[in-house]
């Protein structure tokens, strides 16, 4: 029995800045002390305050470390562990409130909005303890679905608790299961889309990583609902721990009869294997996920059949994304109608976002649908950095759009966000300030799905590539107003003309930035300026001659040697030489230099 | 996994760890003065006995946790207890066995174990 637990994160991103060292020097520490017998450490999946990481939270106490370096551990364990004295200098000040008081982490701002379900093991369990999982009531909903409940009744269940799919599309989850439940076949597949390819998206990641065993369970219900005895995970291969986990999950829980033959003695097989992709954006999408699974190259197929109805090795199949699988469990034990009890009427329950861009609190939040983008971003998010206003929030990677800061009102939902332009995606949220470029941003997606589209049809492969050549033209100072009107029409023909639903949706950042940022289009092309002062080629940096000094700081840090003058006397850059890089500017100590 | 008693009895065993891991509403707190002080005066094995104790009786609601030095080092190892209302009772000079008493007769059924108060002690 342990009087104490260490929890250290162990997701991506803490693991990346030397989480695993604090695991280790913890333990050498403890056993220095002779104290391993009586403090559990315990390497749990991400708490979601990124930013902060490395994270370490002391239990019972509730101390919440942050930014903690592997040199901090010795403090750490012969203070807080041996004598019970918190090391207040490594606190997460928010939870400071006094000399003497803490206040619990669910009191500060980051978490106080919060609503855990599919994060609710994150954090918490050691992920490749399958006995921890169980004791936080892991595997009950199967047994409840095994042998309480016949598959019509699961799959009404989840049909009543309105869950929609969370990897982006918002299709009603007990239909899919519902699709599939009647088609006759001699084997059927149920299958995890675990390829999260949105940049900036990683909460997929973080739930494999920290609970990869809510997932398995949820598959095996889902296999029950529908009369399936094989499932299969697709995950990236960049998901290097979160393929770990998931490997040590399946072997446990087939250690344990949880995957297998006859599971809880109610004649129901099922079992689980893994496949990695290799970092196809487009196998994101189902048809073509389905077919690189079958060992072919990841390209869409036409739809109709529909996967429900001829999927997988061509028989009928389900398909859902991670964090959907995530909220099944709980929705079976605590019932549909606690689970519509949050959100919106036609949104109901949480959804994960991972906010990222300018933002302070960098990191992944899980709240009830129906919060508005200005309490995501300005409250839990911590608002913009170094005074910074906010200006635009990108929702749904490259198939989303930009939503305006002047509509950071609405509540979120699916049904909200597409009515304004965008969608809600898997959930990556980038929050950008007054110096991000509109059409700069719309450029940076259209580049991503260039890149990553298959090629198998017209529109996306060629009609992408000259939407970027256009505004590459615009953001250049060659564009014209003609321009802006051709780029439209293009947009308007790839969503109607595209296969599947990457092409359908690769115009989304061009046309909401153009509904609701056209003005600086326009001064692209009519003013050749970039209002934000982000695209290079529209940048002239000048000397303001009333504020120069002469101290020749510039000339010395430039390194084109595009600056010209004498101590004392004004300097001049020559446009000609400059290369925009804007040196000069954050070294001038008289704030003499202008860009424009 | 042959049935679901199976997978409650695993469920019952593993809990008590990952319980003590909530942000807990405890309503009792049981402090254990774990400053050198009480160290040097044994107070280590008294918060284990405690933290096995409670765990084994499963009482829920109280959370047991360390503290620093109280200032009455001679009196160590020290045990305070906080009920919801925030009433403190502090047990003076506990040893695993009387730790085990206070446990017993004062956590899980409510009756202060006056013997061993720092009142009762002649200071």
């Amino acid at each position: 029995m342990f009087r104490s637990n260490v929890l250290v994160c162990g997701g991506t991103g803490c693991t990346s800045s030397h989480s695993d060292e604090i695991v280790a020097r913890l333990n050498d520490e403890l056993a220095k002390q002779g104290l391993s017998e009586e403090v559990n450490v315990v390497r749990t999946g991400c708490f979601g305050l990124c930013a902060l990481g490395p994270i370490v939270i002391v239990y019972p106490e509730g101390s919440f470390y942050s930014m903690v370096t592997p040199d901090d551990v010795p403090e750490i364990v012969s203070e807080h562990l041996l004598k019970g004295r918190i090391v207040k200098r490594l606190l997460y000040k928010e939870t400071i409130v006094d000399d003497n008081t803490t206040k619990s982490l669910n009191e500060t701002q980051f978490y106080a909005k919060q609503k855990r379900i599919a994060l609710r093991n994150c954090g918490v369990v050691n992920p490749e303890v399958i006995d921890e999982y169980i004791a936080r009531d892991g595997y009950q909903a199967l047994g409840k679905v095994l042998t309480e409940m016949t598959p019509e009744q699961v799959i009404d269940e989840i049909l009543a608790s309105g869950l929609r799919g969370r990897g982006g599309a918002g299709f009603p989850t007990g239909l899919k299961w519902k699709f599939a439940r009647p088609n006759q076949a001699d084997q059927k597949y149920v299958c995890c889309n675990a390829d999260e390819g949105d940049p900036g998206a990683f909460m997929d990641r973080s739930v494999l990583e920290g609970d990869p065993h809510v997932v398995l369970e949820a598959m095996a219900i889902a296999g029950y609902a529908i009369g399936a005895t094989q499932g299969y995970i697709y995950i990236r291969a960049e998901y290097p721990i979160a393929v770990d986990r998931l490997r040590i999950a399946i072997q446990q829980a087939r250690e344990y009869g949880l995957l297998g033959k006859d599971i809880f003695g109610t004649g129901f097989d099922f079992d689980i294997d893994l496949r990695l992709g290799a970092g196809a954006f487009v196998c994101g999408e189902e048809t073509a996920l389905m077919t690189s699974i079958e060992g072919k190259r990841g390209e869409p197929r036409v739809r109709p059949p529909f996967p429900a109805v001829k999927g997988l090795f061509a028989k009928p199949t389900v398909l859902n994304n991670v964090e959907t699988y995530a909220n099944i469990p709980q929705i079976i034990l605590n019932g549909a109608d606690w689970f519509k009890s949050m959100g919106t009427e036609k949104s109901a329950g949480t959804k994960v976002f991972a906010l990222g861009g300018k933002i302070n609190n960098t990191g992944l939040v899980e709240v009830p649908m129906g919060t508005t983008l200005r309490t995501i971003v300005e409250e839990i998010g911590g608002g913009i950095p170094n005074g910074h206003k906010f200006k635009a929030a990108q929702t749904g990677g490259p198939s989303g759009g930009c939503i305006p800061e002047a509509l950071a009102d609405v509540e979120v939902d699916y049904d909200n966000l597409i009515a304004i332009g965008s969608m809600m995606g898997s959930g990556g949220l980038i929050v950008m300030d007054e110096t991000t470029c509109m059409v700069d941003i719309a450029k940076f997606f259209l580049e991503f799905t260039v890149d990553e589209s298959c090629g198998k049809c017209t529109p996306c492969r060629i009609g992408t590539k000259r939407l970027l050549e256009i505004l590459d033209k615009i953001t250049s100072g060659k564009g014209t107003l003609e321009d802006i009107e051709k780029a439209e029409e293009l947009c308007e023909y790839i969503k109607a003309n595209s296969l599947c639903g990457l092409g359908q949706t690769a115009p989304n950042p061009v046309l909401s930035t153009l509904r609701y940022y056209r003005d600086e289009y326009l001064a692209h092309v009519t003013e050749k300026k970039c209002p934000a002062g982000a695209c290079k080629a529209l940048l002239n940096y000048s000397i303001v001659a009333d504020k120069c000094k002469g101290c020749t700081l510039c000339a010395r840090n430039c390194p084109v040697g595009a600056i010209n003058g004498k101590v004392r006397e004004v300097h001049t850059i020559d446009v000609d030489k400059c290369v925009k890089c804007g040196v000069c500017m954050s070294n001038c100590k008289f704030g003499a230099i202008v860009k424009e | 996994m042959k049935s679901l008693a199976e997978l409650k009895a695993i469920r019952d065993k593993a809990q008590a760890n990952v319980t003590l891991r909530a942000e807990s509403g405890a309503s009792t707190r049981v402090l254990v003065g774990m400053a050198t002080c009480g160290i040097a005066a044994g107070a280590r094995p008294v918060l284990n006995t405690i933290v096995e104790e409670v765990a084994k009786r499963q009482v829920k609601d109280v959370m047991v946790t360390q503290t620093g030095c109280i200032g009455i080092c001679q009196y160590e190892p020290i045990v305070e207890v906080v009920d919801a209302e925030g009433n403190k009772t502090t047990y003076v000079k506990v040893t695993p066995e009387k730790a085990l008493e206070i446990v017993n007769d004062h956590i899980v059924n409510g009756n202060v174990v006056s013997k061993y108060t720092i009142g009762s002690t002649n200071l």
